[in-house]
């Protein structure tokens, strides 16, 4: 997967799926480029200064992604999680 | 050539606004122009074993000016470092070029993926293993009718044979969702279902274009471009199938009709699309090699990235709509303009019209009413001319006789499945924001 920044934010691309997504400003894509680095994409959007109000929109946006296989979750450790 | 000639399709874009300010809808993003290209076409050679009487880069003959192999890896460099994700190849017939899987192979290594179009004659049984076993290949088929009789007019004699063998190979090797890409002609456009099934019988998807006076098709267009009736006829059914099928920008003149069809509903030239030529030439769009839109070479200081960013034509046509090259003129009045945004402007160029006129094929007859005043002598010419001096291999040497045989019942209908995404080019599923 590769991020080209756009003058309104960037264009992903997935060369496996050869599939292209758009995102659309440049908050999306510091969320997005900073995924790794946080515990959860919640927590990745509030570092990047999504309002609770936005919150849901770039919910919307980063499942999108993950449909398009753009992000994914990432393997958790053994023995966490539920 | 083989009409490698791609505009973005439908890209996927997540249903995201800025939370504050309003974003500009990422179609008038895309007229200002992006970074880089989304959808480049490179021409690799101007040679080819075929004579399509609609070729729009009049090819034929390779020319001794050809990027060089080491040239063309320099390209191939510069799009890595812009980040041109993948290149539409096409000729001439590109696969007749000594290093063309060498190339493509560098491509692929560089992050720069790869679809070709081609006519078939170099896909064998192990070409088409070899094609199957990469994710970041991509190949489109040529053909344009659903019958060698409809086909070989244009195409000449033994093409439709060569493109029906290389989709059997292309299939048992497992190389699913290659494109069948089809040039929309007078005597093809009532082949659609037959189109469709002979794509879905090789899992291939459909790919339709619009037939530019471009090249020889300067000469043929007048005989070979859609009646008004056809182009209803066409529109209706991208109506009902287009979420199949995948167009580019080829048919966004059609839209006054009723509405926008699937695909990218502007002129990309320039903006998001562009041409690199055999000889390392940069033009805005596959169907407008002339002078005219010629932006630079890739053979000048700071290449290819330095065109794309500061040709002046470039910046021209990515200034607001009405106000560039293909400004409104005689159009802005119309009712129309918004969706059809005068048309296309090598159809207008190349057939004599006034690049702020009506589209041609003005679906509301403005284009054919200019045109009966235009005299085409004096129409613009295509700049180059490739074409095979003498008979072609395995040609006539005098036109083909072809029967135009009815259409055949409706057949198995196959069963609906969506386009893939973005299967051909990432633009797939692409809706612009504001659209709903």
């Amino acid at each position: 997967m590769a991020v080209r920044p756009e003058p309104f934010g960037a264009l992903l691309y997935h060369f496996g799926t050869r599939r292209l997504s758009f995102l659309k400003n440049a908050t999306v894509l510091t969320v997005v480029r900073s995924l790794a680095e946080y515990p959860s994409a919640r927590v990745a959007c509030a570092a990047a200064g999504v309002t609770a109000a936005a919150l849901p929109a770039y919910e919307r946006a980063l499942a999108t992604l993950a449909d398009s296989q753009m992000i994914r979750e990432r393997p958790r450790p053994e023995g966490t999680g539920p | 050539m083989t009409p490698a000639a791609q505009a973005p399709e439908r890209p996927a874009a997540p249903g995201l606004e800025r939370p504050a300010a309003p974003v500009p809808r990422l179609v008038e993003q895309f007229e200002r122009g992006l970074a880089a290209p989304i959808c480049l076409t490179w021409e690799l050679t101007y040679a080819c074993n075929l004579a399509c009487v609609h070729c729009l880069s009049s090819s034929g003959r390779r020319d001794p000016r050809e990027l060089t192999t080491a040239e063309c890896r320099s390209v191939i460099d510069t799009l890595e470092r812009m980040q041109v994700f993948y290149v539409n190849i096409g000729g001439g017939e590109p696969t007749v070029r000594p290093d063309f899987w060498e190339l493509v192979d560098y491509a692929i290594a560089h992050h720069v993926g790869v679809k070709f179009s081609t006519n078939g004659i170099k896909i064998d049984p192990g070409v088409a293993r070899r094609l199957a076993a990469s994710d970041y290949v991509d190949v489109q088929i040529s053909l344009d009718g659903a019958t060698a009789e409809v086909n070989d007019a244009v195409r000449g004699a033994g093409s439709y044979a060569t493109a029906i063998r290389a989709m059997r190979h292309l299939m048992a090797a497992g190389f699913e969702g290659f494109k069948l890409s089809v040039v929309m002609t007078r005597h093809n456009v009532g082949q659609l279902d037959q189109l469709k099934a002979l794509a879905d019988a090789y899992g291939a998807q459909l790919r339709l274009t619009r037939l530019r006076p471009s090249g020889r098709g300067a000469d043929s267009w007048p005989e070979l471009h859609l009646t008004a009736g056809q182009q209803r006829q066409l529109y209706d059914w991208l109506v009902a199938h287009g979420e199949q099928v995948l167009t580019g920008d080829s048919f966004f003149h059609l839209a006054p009709y009723g509405g926008p069809l699937p695909g990218l509903n502007l002129c990309g030239a320039g903006r998001v699309v562009c041409l690199i030529d055999p000889v390392g030439d940069v033009y805005a769009c596959p169907f407008a090699i002339h002078e005219e839109f010629l932006a630079g070479s890739v053979r000048q200081p700071g290449g290819f990235g330095a065109v794309w960013r500061d040709s002046e034509l470039f910046a021209e046509l990515r200034r607001p709509v009405g106000d560039g090259k293909a400004g409104a003129g005689a159009c802005r009045s119309c009712q129309f303009y918004d969706s059809c945004r005068g048309g296309c402007m090598a159809a207008k160029f190349f057939t004599g019209l006034p690049l702020d006129g009506p589209d041609p094929e003005c679906v509301r007859g403005f284009g054919a009413a200019a045109l009966e005043s235009v005299d085409p002598a004096a129409a613009p010419r295509p700049a180059l001319n490739h074409s095979h001096n003498g008979p072609v291999r395995g040609q006539a040497a005098g036109p083909v006789p072809v029967t135009i045989s009815p259409r055949p019942p409706a057949a198995l209908r196959p069963a609906v499945r969506p386009a893939g995404g973005c299967d051909e080019s990432p633009l797939a599923g692409f809706v612009p924001a504001g659209a709903h």
